[in-house]
Protein backbone atom coordinates (compact mmCIF):
# COMPACT_ATOMS: atom_id res chain seq x y z
CA UNK A 1 0.00 0.00 0.00
CA UNK A 2 1.17 3.42 -0.37
CA UNK A 3 0.05 6.95 -0.11
CA UNK A 4 -2.00 8.54 -2.81
CA UNK A 5 0.59 11.28 -3.55
CA UNK A 6 2.54 12.65 -6.14
CA UNK A 7 5.96 11.83 -4.28
CA UNK A 8 7.88 8.78 -5.02
CA UNK A 9 6.74 6.15 -2.44
CA UNK A 10 8.92 4.36 0.72
CA UNK A 11 7.07 1.01 0.63
CA UNK A 12 9.86 -1.72 2.37
CA UNK A 13 12.35 -0.88 4.65
CA UNK A 14 15.17 -2.94 2.13
CA UNK A 15 13.86 0.06 0.15
CA UNK A 16 14.49 2.76 2.61
CA UNK A 17 18.22 1.39 3.23
CA UNK A 18 18.76 1.02 -0.73
CA UNK A 19 17.62 4.91 -0.84
CA UNK A 20 20.00 6.32 2.26
CA UNK A 21 22.78 4.11 0.32
CA UNK A 22 22.56 6.01 -2.60
CA UNK A 23 22.00 9.48 -2.27
CA UNK A 24 23.61 12.25 0.05
CA UNK A 25 20.26 14.38 0.76
CA UNK A 26 17.03 12.52 1.98
CA UNK A 27 13.80 14.06 3.21
CA UNK A 28 10.84 10.94 3.99
CA UNK A 29 7.21 12.01 4.99
CA UNK A 30 6.10 9.01 6.93
CA UNK A 31 2.22 10.12 7.32
CA UNK A 32 -1.03 8.92 6.16
CA UNK A 33 -3.72 10.89 4.08
CA UNK A 34 -5.02 13.24 7.23
CA UNK A 35 -4.98 17.46 7.68
CA UNK A 36 -1.70 17.41 9.41
CA UNK A 37 0.23 15.45 6.87
CA UNK A 38 -1.28 16.40 2.98
CA UNK A 39 -0.10 19.76 3.40
CA UNK A 40 3.98 18.10 4.27
CA UNK A 41 3.19 16.23 1.15
CA UNK A 42 1.90 19.47 -0.75
CA UNK A 43 4.63 21.40 0.16
CA UNK A 44 7.36 18.98 -0.53
CA UNK A 45 5.78 18.27 -4.02
CA UNK A 46 6.09 21.63 -4.42
CA UNK A 47 9.93 22.06 -3.08
CA UNK A 48 11.18 19.38 -5.73
CA UNK A 49 12.10 21.59 -8.46
CA UNK A 50 14.04 24.44 -6.18
CA UNK A 51 15.96 21.55 -4.09
CA UNK A 52 17.05 19.07 -7.18
CA UNK A 53 19.67 18.14 -4.76
CA UNK A 54 17.60 16.02 -2.33
CA UNK A 55 15.36 12.95 -2.72
CA UNK A 56 11.88 13.84 -1.37
CA UNK A 57 9.66 10.68 -0.94
CA UNK A 58 6.80 9.75 1.46
CA UNK A 59 6.38 6.57 3.22
CA UNK A 60 2.52 4.88 4.81
CA UNK A 61 2.58 5.20 8.50
CA UNK A 62 0.38 1.99 9.10
CA UNK A 63 3.07 -0.04 6.80
CA UNK A 64 4.55 -2.56 9.51
CA UNK A 65 7.78 -1.68 7.03
CA UNK A 66 7.56 1.93 7.92
CA UNK A 67 9.05 0.79 11.39
CA UNK A 68 12.19 2.23 10.08
CA UNK A 69 11.07 5.37 10.46
CA UNK A 70 8.45 4.82 13.54
CA UNK A 71 11.03 2.96 15.87
CA UNK A 72 14.15 5.47 15.05
CA UNK A 73 15.44 6.24 18.49
CA UNK A 74 15.45 10.43 16.46
CA UNK A 75 11.35 9.74 16.89
CA UNK A 76 10.82 8.46 20.64
CA UNK A 77 8.45 10.91 22.04
CA UNK A 78 6.88 12.10 18.82
CA UNK A 79 2.88 11.63 19.25
CA UNK A 80 1.67 13.96 16.06
CA UNK A 81 1.43 12.93 12.29
CA UNK A 82 3.00 13.12 10.01
CA UNK A 83 6.99 12.01 11.18
CA UNK A 84 9.48 13.69 9.08
CA UNK A 85 12.78 12.76 8.56
CA UNK A 86 15.78 14.44 7.46
CA UNK A 87 18.97 12.22 6.86
CA UNK A 88 22.47 13.19 5.18
CA UNK A 89 24.72 10.57 4.11
CA UNK A 90 22.45 8.19 5.67
CA UNK A 91 22.33 9.60 9.23
CA UNK A 92 19.42 11.53 10.54
CA UNK A 93 19.80 14.86 10.58
CA UNK A 94 16.76 15.85 11.70
CA UNK A 95 13.17 14.77 12.81
CA UNK A 96 10.12 16.34 13.06
CA UNK A 97 6.76 15.87 14.63
CA UNK A 98 3.41 17.15 13.44
CA UNK A 99 2.56 19.40 10.66
CA UNK A 100 5.22 21.46 9.30
CA UNK A 101 4.92 24.60 6.83
CA UNK A 102 6.54 24.86 3.43
CA UNK A 103 8.62 27.70 5.24
CA UNK A 104 9.78 25.39 8.43
CA UNK A 105 10.56 22.63 5.38
CA UNK A 106 12.71 24.95 3.76
CA UNK A 107 14.27 26.20 6.78
CA UNK A 108 15.63 22.69 7.94
CA UNK A 109 16.77 22.20 4.07
CA UNK A 110 18.81 24.91 3.97
CA UNK A 111 20.64 24.36 7.02
CA UNK A 112 20.71 20.62 6.42
CA UNK A 113 21.46 20.29 2.70
CA UNK A 114 22.57 23.61 1.12
CA UNK B 1 3.58 35.72 -17.43
CA UNK B 2 0.53 37.94 -17.45
CA UNK B 3 -0.02 40.39 -14.41
CA UNK B 4 -3.00 41.62 -14.70
CA UNK B 5 -6.15 40.39 -13.69
CA UNK B 6 -9.80 41.39 -13.25
CA UNK B 7 -9.95 40.28 -9.60
CA UNK B 8 -7.67 38.77 -7.60
CA UNK B 9 -8.65 36.39 -4.80
CA UNK B 10 -6.29 36.26 -1.57
CA UNK B 11 -7.18 32.95 0.58
CA UNK B 12 -7.79 29.76 -1.49
CA UNK B 13 -10.17 28.05 1.22
CA UNK B 14 -14.26 27.27 0.29
CA UNK B 15 -14.44 31.48 0.15
CA UNK B 16 -12.04 31.75 -2.10
CA UNK B 17 -12.42 28.76 -3.98
CA UNK B 18 -16.41 29.52 -4.62
CA UNK B 19 -15.40 33.32 -5.43
CA UNK B 20 -13.00 31.43 -8.33
CA UNK B 21 -15.81 29.44 -9.71
CA UNK B 22 -18.10 32.03 -9.61
CA UNK B 23 -16.01 34.53 -11.34
CA UNK B 24 -14.44 32.93 -13.75
CA UNK B 25 -17.65 31.12 -15.17
CA UNK B 26 -18.37 34.61 -15.83
CA UNK B 27 -15.40 34.95 -17.72
CA UNK B 28 -13.87 37.32 -15.23
CA UNK B 29 -10.17 37.06 -15.25
CA UNK B 30 -9.10 35.91 -12.02
CA UNK B 31 -6.41 34.56 -9.74
CA UNK B 32 -6.60 32.93 -6.48
CA UNK B 33 -3.02 33.17 -4.07
CA UNK B 34 -3.03 31.36 -1.47
CA UNK B 35 0.32 31.31 0.99
CA UNK B 36 -0.47 27.61 2.05
CA UNK B 37 -2.33 24.84 0.80
CA UNK B 38 -5.27 25.29 -1.09
CA UNK B 39 -8.17 24.42 0.96
CA UNK B 40 -7.79 26.24 3.90
CA UNK B 41 -9.46 25.06 7.32
CA UNK B 42 -11.48 22.48 5.19
CA UNK B 43 -7.82 20.53 4.97
CA UNK B 44 -8.34 19.92 8.37
CA UNK B 45 -11.91 18.34 8.48
CA UNK B 46 -11.22 14.54 8.54
CA UNK B 47 -15.24 14.20 7.51
CA UNK B 48 -17.98 16.77 6.51
CA UNK B 49 -21.37 15.78 6.86
CA UNK B 50 -23.34 18.68 6.99
CA UNK B 51 -22.56 20.27 3.41
CA UNK B 52 -25.73 20.18 1.62
CA UNK B 53 -25.93 17.85 -1.41
CA UNK B 54 -23.01 15.55 -0.30
CA UNK B 55 -24.10 13.02 2.73
CA UNK B 56 -20.11 12.63 3.56
CA UNK B 57 -16.97 13.53 2.22
CA UNK B 58 -13.13 14.21 3.64
CA UNK B 59 -12.65 17.60 3.57
CA UNK B 60 -9.49 17.14 1.70
CA UNK B 61 -11.33 16.02 -1.27
CA UNK B 62 -14.13 18.74 -0.91
CA UNK B 63 -11.41 21.35 -1.34
CA UNK B 64 -9.57 19.35 -4.11
CA UNK B 65 -13.22 19.38 -6.09
CA UNK B 66 -13.72 22.70 -4.89
CA UNK B 67 -9.89 23.71 -6.54
CA UNK B 68 -10.79 21.50 -10.02
CA UNK B 69 -14.07 23.08 -10.41
CA UNK B 70 -12.42 26.63 -10.38
CA UNK B 71 -9.57 25.71 -12.74
CA UNK B 72 -12.05 24.19 -14.80
CA UNK B 73 -13.63 27.40 -15.68
CA UNK B 74 -10.46 28.95 -16.25
CA UNK B 75 -9.20 30.33 -12.90
CA UNK B 76 -5.83 30.47 -11.85
CA UNK B 77 -4.42 29.29 -8.73
CA UNK B 78 -1.12 29.40 -7.24
CA UNK B 79 -0.55 27.90 -3.84
CA UNK B 80 2.05 27.50 -1.10
CA UNK B 81 3.57 31.04 -2.35
CA UNK B 82 4.58 34.02 -0.09
CA UNK B 83 2.75 37.69 -0.14
CA UNK B 84 5.62 40.23 0.52
CA UNK B 85 2.85 43.16 -0.24
CA UNK B 86 -0.14 44.54 -1.02
CA UNK B 87 -1.87 47.70 -2.04
CA UNK B 88 -5.34 48.23 -2.13
CA UNK B 89 -5.63 51.93 -1.71
CA UNK B 90 -5.51 52.98 -5.41
CA UNK B 91 -8.20 52.22 -8.53
CA UNK B 92 -5.89 49.09 -9.55
CA UNK B 93 -4.99 47.07 -6.78
CA UNK B 94 -1.19 45.64 -6.47
CA UNK B 95 -0.08 42.15 -4.80
CA UNK B 96 3.50 41.23 -4.75
CA UNK B 97 4.51 37.49 -4.99
CA UNK B 98 8.59 37.40 -4.71
CA UNK B 99 9.84 39.59 -7.81
CA UNK B 100 5.94 39.48 -9.29
CA UNK B 101 3.56 41.90 -9.37
CA UNK B 102 -0.07 41.13 -9.73
CA UNK B 103 -2.46 43.71 -10.33
CA UNK B 104 -6.47 43.63 -10.69
CA UNK B 105 -9.48 45.87 -10.34
CA UNK B 106 -10.93 44.49 -7.34
CA UNK B 107 -9.91 42.43 -4.83
CA UNK B 108 -11.44 39.54 -2.41
CA UNK B 109 -9.81 39.12 0.72
CA UNK B 110 -10.88 35.43 2.20
CA UNK B 111 -7.70 34.50 3.49
CA UNK B 112 -9.79 32.86 6.98
CA UNK B 113 -8.14 31.88 10.06
CA UNK B 114 -6.06 29.38 12.20
CA UNK B 115 -6.20 27.07 14.68
CA UNK B 116 -5.93 29.20 17.61
CA UNK B 117 -2.54 28.74 20.59
CA UNK B 118 -2.60 28.83 23.64
CA UNK B 119 0.72 30.96 23.70
CA UNK B 120 1.92 29.79 27.05
CA UNK B 121 5.02 27.85 28.52
CA UNK B 122 6.50 25.30 26.44
CA UNK B 123 3.67 25.11 23.92
CA UNK B 124 5.67 25.07 20.83
CA UNK B 125 8.35 22.64 22.51
CA UNK B 126 5.81 19.84 22.84
CA UNK B 127 3.73 20.04 19.44
CA UNK B 128 3.59 16.52 18.60
CA UNK B 129 5.12 15.62 20.91
CA UNK B 130 1.99 15.29 23.79
CA UNK B 131 0.34 18.69 22.28
CA UNK B 132 -2.23 18.22 19.36
CA UNK B 133 -4.82 20.20 17.49
CA UNK B 134 -6.08 17.58 15.40
CA UNK B 135 -7.59 14.75 17.18
CA UNK B 136 -8.49 12.10 13.81
CA UNK B 137 -4.75 12.55 12.74
CA UNK B 138 -3.09 11.82 17.05
CA UNK B 139 -5.82 10.19 18.91
CA UNK B 140 -4.51 6.30 18.10
CA UNK B 141 -0.79 8.14 19.76
CA UNK B 142 -2.96 8.17 23.30
CA UNK B 143 -5.07 5.20 23.14
CA UNK B 144 -4.97 4.04 26.94
CA UNK B 145 -3.68 7.15 28.18
CA UNK B 146 -5.00 9.94 30.30
CA UNK B 147 -5.13 13.42 28.10
CA UNK B 148 -6.66 16.79 28.29
CA UNK B 149 -9.00 18.36 25.46
CA UNK B 150 -8.80 22.41 26.34
CA UNK B 151 -11.48 24.47 24.68
CA UNK B 152 -15.61 24.76 25.44
CA UNK B 153 -17.25 24.82 21.39
CA UNK B 154 -18.17 22.59 19.71
CA UNK B 155 -15.25 21.55 18.27
CA UNK B 156 -13.77 20.65 22.06
CA UNK B 157 -16.39 19.10 23.26
CA UNK B 158 -17.09 16.70 19.26
CA UNK B 159 -13.59 15.74 19.56
CA UNK B 160 -13.48 15.13 23.33
CA UNK B 161 -15.96 12.34 22.60
CA UNK B 162 -14.20 11.00 20.00
CA UNK B 163 -10.86 10.66 22.09
CA UNK B 164 -12.36 8.29 24.15
CA UNK B 165 -12.39 6.04 21.62
CA UNK B 166 -8.63 5.46 22.66
CA UNK B 167 -8.16 7.27 25.63
CA UNK B 168 -8.30 5.90 28.95
CA UNK B 169 -9.79 9.19 30.15
CA UNK B 170 -10.69 12.53 28.75
CA UNK B 171 -10.70 15.67 30.95
CA UNK B 172 -11.49 19.17 29.25
CA UNK B 173 -10.60 22.05 30.43
CA UNK B 174 -12.01 25.41 30.04
CA UNK B 175 -12.04 29.10 30.68
CA UNK B 176 -15.36 29.59 31.76
CA UNK B 177 -17.85 28.16 34.11
CA UNK B 178 -20.27 27.31 30.92
CA UNK B 179 -19.83 25.25 27.40
CA UNK B 180 -20.34 27.83 23.90
CA UNK B 181 -20.83 24.12 22.01
CA UNK B 182 -24.41 23.11 21.02
CA UNK B 183 -26.64 21.32 23.57
CA UNK B 184 -26.34 18.32 21.89
CA UNK B 185 -22.79 18.42 21.87
CA UNK B 186 -22.84 19.08 25.55
CA UNK B 187 -25.07 16.55 26.35
CA UNK B 188 -22.75 13.77 24.37
CA UNK B 189 -19.49 14.88 26.56
CA UNK B 190 -21.60 14.96 30.16
CA UNK B 191 -22.90 11.46 29.22
CA UNK B 192 -19.79 9.83 28.31
CA UNK B 193 -18.29 8.27 31.68
CA UNK B 194 -14.84 8.86 30.57
CA UNK B 195 -14.93 12.61 30.30
CA UNK B 196 -14.00 14.87 33.18
CA UNK B 197 -14.69 18.75 33.64
CA UNK B 198 -12.23 21.47 35.27
CA UNK B 199 -14.08 24.52 34.06
CA UNK B 200 -12.63 28.18 35.13
CA UNK B 201 -9.45 26.87 34.30
CA UNK B 202 -6.29 27.56 32.32
CA UNK B 203 -3.38 25.68 31.71
CA UNK B 204 -0.72 28.04 32.10
CA UNK B 205 2.70 25.62 31.32
CA UNK B 206 3.45 22.98 29.80
CA UNK B 207 6.53 20.75 31.01
CA UNK B 208 8.81 17.70 30.55
CA UNK B 209 11.95 16.34 29.10
CA UNK B 210 11.34 14.58 26.05
CA UNK B 211 7.23 14.69 25.89
CA UNK B 212 5.16 16.35 27.47
CA UNK B 213 4.58 14.80 31.14
CA UNK B 214 2.47 17.14 32.98
CA UNK B 215 0.60 20.94 32.38
CA UNK B 216 0.18 23.67 35.33
CA UNK B 217 -3.34 24.46 35.83
CA UNK B 218 -4.42 27.53 36.83
CA UNK B 219 -7.77 28.31 38.90
CA UNK B 220 -9.42 31.21 37.53
CA UNK B 221 -11.38 31.66 40.65
CA UNK B 222 -9.16 31.82 43.40
CA UNK B 223 -6.01 31.85 41.21
CA UNK B 224 -4.53 28.84 43.09
CA UNK B 225 -2.01 27.17 40.73
CA UNK B 226 -1.43 23.13 40.60
CA UNK B 227 0.63 20.69 38.58
CA UNK B 228 -1.36 17.93 36.88
CA UNK B 229 0.28 14.74 34.94
CA UNK B 230 -0.79 14.32 31.55
CA UNK B 231 -0.03 11.91 28.55
CA UNK B 232 -1.46 14.37 25.83
CA UNK B 233 -3.17 17.67 25.37
CA UNK B 234 -5.50 18.62 22.48
CA UNK B 235 -6.02 21.68 21.54
CA UNK B 236 -9.43 23.20 20.21
CA UNK B 237 -9.87 27.36 21.44
CA UNK B 238 -11.33 28.15 17.86
CA UNK B 239 -9.70 30.37 15.26
CA UNK B 240 -7.96 33.78 14.82
CA UNK B 241 -8.29 35.57 11.53
CA UNK B 242 -4.87 35.78 9.25
CA UNK B 243 -5.38 39.54 8.86
CA UNK B 244 -1.57 40.27 9.92
CA UNK B 245 -0.87 41.66 6.31
CA UNK B 246 -4.11 43.26 5.93
CA UNK B 247 -3.56 45.68 8.72
CA UNK B 248 -2.25 48.62 7.18
CA UNK B 249 -4.86 47.56 4.36
CA UNK B 250 -7.91 47.79 5.83
CA UNK B 251 -10.27 48.65 8.43
CA UNK B 252 -10.07 45.63 10.95
CA UNK B 253 -12.66 45.00 14.02
CA UNK B 254 -11.38 44.62 17.78
CA UNK B 255 -10.81 40.75 16.62
CA UNK B 256 -9.20 41.54 14.23
CA UNK B 257 -11.29 40.11 11.35
CA UNK B 258 -12.50 42.06 8.60
CA UNK B 259 -16.25 44.55 8.80
CA UNK B 260 -17.97 44.21 5.56
CA UNK B 261 -21.76 45.23 4.47
CA UNK B 262 -24.47 42.60 2.92
CA UNK B 263 -22.44 42.99 -0.47
CA UNK B 264 -19.00 41.64 1.20
CA UNK B 265 -18.17 45.37 0.31
CA UNK B 266 -15.36 46.80 2.90
CA UNK B 267 -14.45 50.18 3.94
CA UNK B 268 -12.15 50.62 0.16
CA UNK B 269 -13.59 50.44 -3.36
CA UNK B 270 -13.02 47.68 -5.01
CA UNK B 271 -12.03 45.16 -2.06
CA UNK B 272 -14.36 42.77 -0.37
CA UNK B 273 -13.78 40.22 2.00
CA UNK B 274 -15.43 36.25 2.30
CA UNK B 275 -15.61 33.62 4.48
CA UNK B 276 -13.81 33.19 8.38
CA UNK B 277 -11.87 36.39 8.27
CA UNK B 278 -15.08 38.54 7.68
CA UNK B 279 -16.58 39.99 10.49
CA UNK B 280 -20.04 37.48 11.27
CA UNK B 281 -21.12 35.14 14.28
CA UNK B 282 -21.32 31.66 11.98
CA UNK B 283 -18.43 29.66 10.53
CA UNK B 284 -19.46 26.97 8.58
CA UNK B 285 -18.53 25.78 4.81
CA UNK B 286 -21.71 26.39 4.03
CA UNK B 287 -21.72 30.01 4.79
CA UNK B 288 -17.88 30.79 3.53
CA UNK B 289 -19.37 29.41 0.06
CA UNK B 290 -22.26 32.19 0.49
CA UNK B 291 -19.77 34.72 1.21
CA UNK B 292 -17.58 33.78 -1.62
CA UNK B 293 -20.58 33.50 -4.19
CA UNK B 294 -21.64 36.74 -3.03
CA UNK B 295 -18.04 38.79 -2.54
CA UNK B 296 -17.98 37.35 -6.57
CA UNK B 297 -20.72 38.86 -7.86
CA UNK B 298 -20.57 42.14 -5.91
CA UNK B 299 -17.35 41.85 -7.72
CA UNK B 300 -18.09 41.65 -10.95
CA UNK B 301 -21.07 44.30 -10.23
CA UNK B 302 -17.69 46.93 -9.25
CA UNK B 303 -15.40 46.10 -12.29
CA UNK B 304 -18.67 46.40 -14.75
CA UNK B 305 -18.99 50.12 -13.52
Amino acid sequence: MTLMTNLEHVITADQHAELLANNENVMICCGRMGPMCVPVYAAMEELREEYPNVKFMDMLFDSPEAGVIRNAPECVGFMGLPFTMYYKNGKVVKATSSIQSKEQIKEILDENFS
Amino acid sequence: MENNYDVIILGGGAAGLTAGIYLSRAKVKTLILNEGMVGGQIVLTHEVANYPGIEKISGYQLALTMKKQAESFGCTIQQNIRISGIDLSGETKSVQVGDATYTAKAVILATGGRSRELNVEGEANFKGRGISYCATCDGDFYTGKDIIVVGGGNSALEEAVALTTYAKSVTIVHIFDHFQGFEHAIEAAKKNPKIKFLLNTSIVGFYGENQLERVKLKNLQDQSSRELPIDGVFIFIGYTPNTEKLKKQVLLNKNGEIPTDNSMATTIPGVFAAGDVREKKIRQIATAVNDGAIAAISAIEYIQK
